[in-house]
């Protein structure tokens, strides 16, 4: 088992330059997740316009460079997105991971982290983003987000 | 070093892990398995299973006294009577069984629990929610720089409304022992109690329960050389006698009547249910292993490669330990690399055979204090070797060559 599969640069140039840390005003959606086996953190938040079309996205948080690199890879890959769209990322991602599908069309750059696959306990790190975006969407078909859109 | 490292008793050591010698130093974690342990659980299954305390047959005769007879080896290994160790699941179980019944008896408004923040949350949660049950306070006793916890920190928190202090004897984090025996009598000048968590010395160090003035010692078998899913509570036999049984049901009654019924004896009241029987067996045949070997030169070559391994990690650029600066007293080490999270550190030492572990090892109140999200940590135990240590030195050489370069 080659480390390379894994820890390709355009990953370690993700965790070392996150594209879109910080947090928002006053996000739309909104989640924190941690991962109580290994102590990753993650908050997402995002704004979303009336339409349903991801306007920003950013996260803030601390983990090992797979958790980390997913959450700017995601946070860039759903910008522009509607919900929708989002959601298809999110699930085709786990999907790969998880080795259900091999289906990669909208996976853009998170295509990188295919190699995560191999390492089973690790899958969790690569996930924990887009479990923090499912959390969020949720809390806003249970009425909890902050503003009104269609998913 | 004192003994040759045990590994050949071992099968599961002999395993290649992708494609290399497997270096297995997540012993803090479980502790691998002896051939003795397989044998004798294997060996009670095929010659003396039965239900215990119940039938009136020759087989279940057998093995309620293959159970009973493990309960003397389990008391006689940590210097306790036999009716003074009840079987548990572990030491989880153990720790939770005390808080809620010795809890229960003594825990009120005005009286606190001692603790500390360095504690396993196995030894941290059970107390936090037994005292606020009973709106009893939870003290946490400083900590020393190293994370250990010294008497006369104790002594600061110690007052007469306590009633219990629960303190781990060996760090699963840092690497400290605390001195019980101190803590003990802290403990009693006050009239409370101390309960030791023992996950991490009783496997690794000679125990004598009354040497050490412990009231309650807890500790788990698969952590010994034992099966999982067993472990033992000591309880000094008139605290024991006092207390209330947990777990109601089959077993652990002497009379049951529509109105009410009456407990047996202890342990006995306090294990409700058909118990880990193969269970208690394995650990006993791990006591029995572990006394052949003999547990102070356990301990010393634990200390020896505990030492050496600090040291020549320490070596490697970058690696930061925590934990005692000078000699070690436990096979605990734990570590960073800097620039290389924990996680990432340890999927690339299991690429080269490694084992160790990463993360937060149960103690976030801990990490908080040490500003560190996620440690890797190396454990050490009979089984191991320099050269494990070695592979671990070159793995972790390797590592970071692989992390500079694909971070440029
Ligand atoms: C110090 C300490 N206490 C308690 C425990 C809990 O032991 P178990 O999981 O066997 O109940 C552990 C094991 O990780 C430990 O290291």
């Amino acid at each position: 088992m080659s480390l390379d599969e894994v820890y390709r640069q355009v990953i370690m140039d993700h965790y070392q330059n996150p594209r879109h840390r910080g947090r928002l005003e006053e996000p739309t959606l909104s989640a924190g997740l941690h991962n109580p086996t290994c102590g990753d953190e993650l908050r997402l938040d995002l704004k979303v316009d009336e339409e349903g079309v991801v306007r920003d996205a950013v996260f803030e948080g601390q983990g090992c460079s797979i958790s980390m690199a997913a959450a700017s890879m995601f946070t860039d890959a759903v910008r522009g997105k509607s919900l929708g769209e989002a959601n298809r990322i999110a699930e085709s991602f786990k999907d790969l991971l998880m080795r259900r599908s091999s289906d990669r069309s909208a996976l853009g750059e998170l295509e990188a982290l295919e190699g995560v696959a191999k390492f089973p306990a690790r899958v969790k790190c690569a996930t924990l983003v887009m479990n923090a975006f499912e959390k969020a969407v949720q809390s806003l078909s249970e009425g909890g987000g902050s503003g009104h859109v269609q998913a | 070093m004192s003994i040759a490292a045990r590994r050949e008793d071992f099968p599961l050591l002999a395993t290649q892990m992708h494609g290399h010698r497997l270096a297995y130093l997540d012993s803090a974690a479980t502790s691998q398995k002896p051939r003795a342990v397989l044998d004798a659980v294997r060996r009670y299954y095929e010659e003396d299973n039965a239900n215990v305390h119940r039938g009136v047959y020759e087989l279940a005769a057998r093995a309620t006294q293959d159970y009973e007879d493990a309960r003397e080896t389990i008391s006689s290994f940590i210097g306790a009577a036999a009716e003074e160790i009840v079987f548990t699941r572990g030491t989880t179980e153990s720790i939770n069984l005390v808080a809620r019944s010795y809890g229960e008896k003594v825990l009120g408004p005005g009286t606190n629990v001692v603790t500390s923040a360095a504690e396993h949350h196995s030894n941290l949660l059970p107390w936090q929610q037994a005292a606020w049950a009973h709106g009893a306070e939870v003290r946490y006793v400083a900590l020393a720089p190293d994370g250990s916890v010294s008497p006369d920190a104790l002594a600061e928190v110690v007052d007469a409304g306590t009633r219990v202090v629960a303190l781990a004897h060996a760090s699963n984090v840092m690497g400290t022992v605390a001195d019980i025996s101190a803590a003990a009598e802290i403990a009693h000048a006050y009239g409370a109690v101390l309960a030791v968590d023992a996950a991490q010395s009783v496997p690794h160090r000679p125990i004598d329960v009354r040497a050490l003035g412990a009231d309650f010692l807890s500790f788990s078998g698969h952590k010994m050389c034992g099966p999982t899913g067993i472990g033992a509570l000591f309880g000094r036999a008139d605290l024991l006698a006092a207390m209330q049984p947990v777990y109601y049901g089959g077993e652990m009654i002497e009379e049951v009547t529509l109105q009410g019924a009456t407990w047996k004896e202890t342990p006995w009241r306090f294990e409700g249910g058909t118990p880990n029987i193969a269970g208690a067996v394995g650990m006993a045949a791990a006591a029995d292993y572990l006394r052949s070997v003999g547990m102070e030169a356990i301990h010393e070559h634990e200390v020896e490669l505990a030492n050496y391994l600090a040291q020549r990690i320490r070596e490697v650029p970058g690696v930061v330990v925590y934990g005692p600066k000078g000699q070690r007293d436990s096979g605990v080490v734990t570590f960073n690399l800097d620039g290389v999270h924990a996680h990432d550190l340890a999927t690339a030492l299991d690429t080269e055979g490694v084992c160790v572990r990463a993360g937060h090892h149960c103690c976030q109140p801990l990490m908080r204090q040490l500003q560190a999200s996620s440690t890797a940590r190396a454990s050490v135990y009979l089984y191991n070797d320099r050269e494990d240590v070695d592979q671990l030195v070159d793995a972790l050489v390797k590592a970071k060559e692989f992390f500079h370069r694909v971070a440029r």
